[in-house]
């Protein structure tokens, strides 16, 4: 019973516990609770990940309505990649909270914090599940919403005014999401995905061309591309580490995969990218996101906002290995959302701890930090190199099949560009480095501690999982291909 | 609004009518028009009435903040409780027929708790919205 019932319960138990938090009140009893349930759904996903992968898609039929008139959860393994992402996140980022939460947020909100975590945390589990276009939408909405006042949460005041922001652009892109979703309804009268990726008419109609124009603008917004990102780096600086590290771990990437299922499960590779000139938009798109976003990124005083802009442009990689429309393309693309999630995840983790014990991120005052902070700065040199794609870190094999596919199309350019982006990488994370290790602390600077045990061990669960990730690729890129090949409509 | 005599007498008359009405559309929702959403907003509105006439003060006395949190979740809680019980009698999430002894009476009941979760959780959301925009002046 519990075997057939895995999909509904990954997402069913964060959304039961979220208003048990609410009667719990308590902040420790509910950040015990929180992490309990975090670590249920991240063993359910992993549960459902082995299945996957051994049996194929799973299927589940909400309330018994068989699909596509009820409601279908969808399981395949592109979806399975996915969620074990969002929950395998999710339940190092409460280890970390222990620590960082009760720092930075007022102890009279420390359970509403945990309730809109795991509201949000069931949304994007849900996105990701779910077969239903419109239940989608709705996921979409409870981890947007949840996830505005997550960083509303933020200790600076300038996080409501980013929250604002964040929540003027979310609308909108969530809203184009939504008559995307109704054009789509109006031509095929269906809404399950599956089903929709059959009755769509050939040759596309106007009403649908329109749908996939509001689908692919409003996945753009969410999962900021370049130059819908703005919202993005006020968002990311001033939230709470916690949600930082969370978000920027998660959300953009279940967004990638939004588009990831408009493109390739409903319209299909060949209405996408064959009919439409949708590659030869993405792709100047994407690489103009890692040049300028990293261009940016350098200049930047604050490190949280600096990896802020860095996200931006790692985003820019995803789109660029997608646009290919390739085997390659797909697997660097779908890697590289399981690798930044560890890389990006690990950095904000460190700098949460940076702002723990030194009550800012600015790099000037993290001057000196390499010895005082040995384990959080090594942990924060390791993703930086992570992230710049070094041989034997987990960025290195999405940078590769990267390559791979740009080369195997014949794009020498778009190959040489990316090794170009990755040197722009060296050279911000060069200056957090040479701030840390070969400045002296500034003059009359308080001597701070070491991390404490709980969030020193999330970081480093990251950082490590980069690590193997980058040696030992069986698991990552095994999955991706296979996913890949699922989207392309080679295995079935 | 303390001299308004009139706006009290005539919101205490109508008070128990939008109150009652609230619960019409509640449960007569499967039948006409209404449902839960409706029914928890119109519950609602018969407290708001009742603030701005009677005051903040005496509207927490009647709704304590607690309280009225702790129905904010119970109403989720039911909902998605409702689904739970699908799976636990052997059927899927949210699958109403193996509620009761026929499926149709099964459909029945767990459409009936399911719009009653919705309802208490919208009426206790929108007097909680209310209560802090209200309180805000403090």
């Amino acid at each position: 019973m519990i075997t057939e019932n895995l999909p509904i319960l990954l997402v069913v138990i964060p959304l039961l516990a979220a208003p048990l938090c609410v009667l719990l009140r308590q902040p420790t009893l509910v950040w015990g609770f929180a992490t309990l349930v975090s670590w249920m759904v991240f063993a359910i996903s992993i549960q459902l990940l082995i299945l996957v992968l051994q049996d194929g898609t799973i299927s589940y039929a909400i309330g018994d309505w068989a699909p596509p008139w009820g409601i279908e959860y969808r399981i395949d393994p592109a979806s399975a990649f996915m969620q074990l992402v969002v929950a395998g996140i999710g339940a190092v980022s409460m280890v970390f909270a222990a620590k960082s939460v009760p720092h930075e947020i007022p102890e009279r909100r420390i359970y509403l914090f945990y309730t809109m975590y795991l509201l949000c945390l069931t949304g994007l589990l849900g996105i990701v599940v779910t077969g239903d276009a419109f239940n989608l939408f709705v996921f979409l909405e409870i981890s947007s919403l949840s996830s505005y006042v997550l960083i509303s949460l933020g200790h600076d005041r300038r996080a409501l005014t980013a929250a604002f922001q964040y929540l003027i652009m979310g609308t909108l892109g969530a809203t184009f999401i939504l008559i995307g979703v109704g054009l789509l309804y109006m031509v095929t009268g269906t809404l399950n995905i599956a089903d929709l990726s059959g009755r769509l008419p050939e040759p596309a109609p106007r009403t649908s061309l329109v749908a996939f124009a509001f689908l692919t603008v409003g996945t753009s917004l969410k999962l900021a591309l370049f130059p819908l990102h703005l919202w993005l780096p006020n968002a990311y600086t001033f939230a709470p580490s916690m949600v930082t590290a969370f978000l920027a771990a998660t959300a953009t990437k279940v967004s990638v995969y939004i588009l990831l299922r408009f493109f390739f499960t409903v319209f299909g590779v060949d209405v996408a990218f064959f009919d439409l000139p949708v590659g030869d938009i993405l792709l100047p798109l994407a690489i103009v996101a890692v040049f300028a976003a990293s261009t940016v990124a350098i200049f930047q005083e604050n490190v949280k906002r600096l990896l802020a802009y860095s996200s931006v442009a790692q985003i820019g990689y995803m789109i660029l290995g997608i646009s290919f429309a390739t085997v390659n393309g797909l697997t660097a693309g779908i890697v590289h959302i399981f690798n930044h999630a560890l890389i990006k995840g690990g950095l904000f983790m460190a700098l949460g701890s940076v702002f723990l014990r030194l009550g800012t991120t600015q790099i000037d005052a993290m001057a000196g930090l390499g010895r005082q902070m040995p384990l959080t700065m090594a942990a924060f040199v390791a993703g930086g190199l992570s992230l710049v794609g070094i041989p034997l870190t987990s960025g290195f094999i999405s940078k590769w099949y990267l390559v791979t596919g740009a080369l195997e199309k014949g794009w020498w350019l778009v190959a040489i560009l990316v090794v170009l982006g990755s040197l722009l990488a060296v050279i911000y994370v060069w200056r957090v480095i040479e701030a840390a290790y070969f400045r002296p602390a500034p003059a009359g600077a308080a001597q701070v501690k070491e991390a404490p045990l709980a969030m020193l061990a999330a970081t480093w669960v990251l950082i490590g999982a980069n690590l193997y990730f980058g040696i030992d690729s069986t698991l990552t890129v095994g999955t991706a291909s296979r996913a890949a090949e699922v989207l392309l409509g080679l295995e079935i | 609004m303390r001299h308004h005599h009139v706006l009290h007498v005539i919101a205490k008359l109508l008070l128990p009518f939008v109150l009652l009405f609230a619960l019409y559309v509640q449960f007569h929702g499967d039948f006409g028009p209404g449902g839960g959403f409706q029914a928890g907003v119109i519950f609602a509105a018969g407290f708001i009435l009742y603030t701005i006439v009677f005051g903040l003060e005496n509207a927490r006395k009647v709704a304590p903040m607690p309280a009225v949190r702790v129905l904010v979740a119970a109403g989720l809680l039911l909902y998605a409780g409702t689904g739970v019980a699908g799976v636990l009698l052997g059927g899927h999430y949210l699958n109403y027929s193996v509620l009761a002894g026929t499926p149709v009476a099964g459909q029945h009941l767990g459409i009936m708790v399911i719009e009653f979760g919705v309802g208490v959780t919208v009426a206790a959301v929108m007097i909680t919205i209310f209560f802090c925009f209200a309180g805000r002046e403090k």
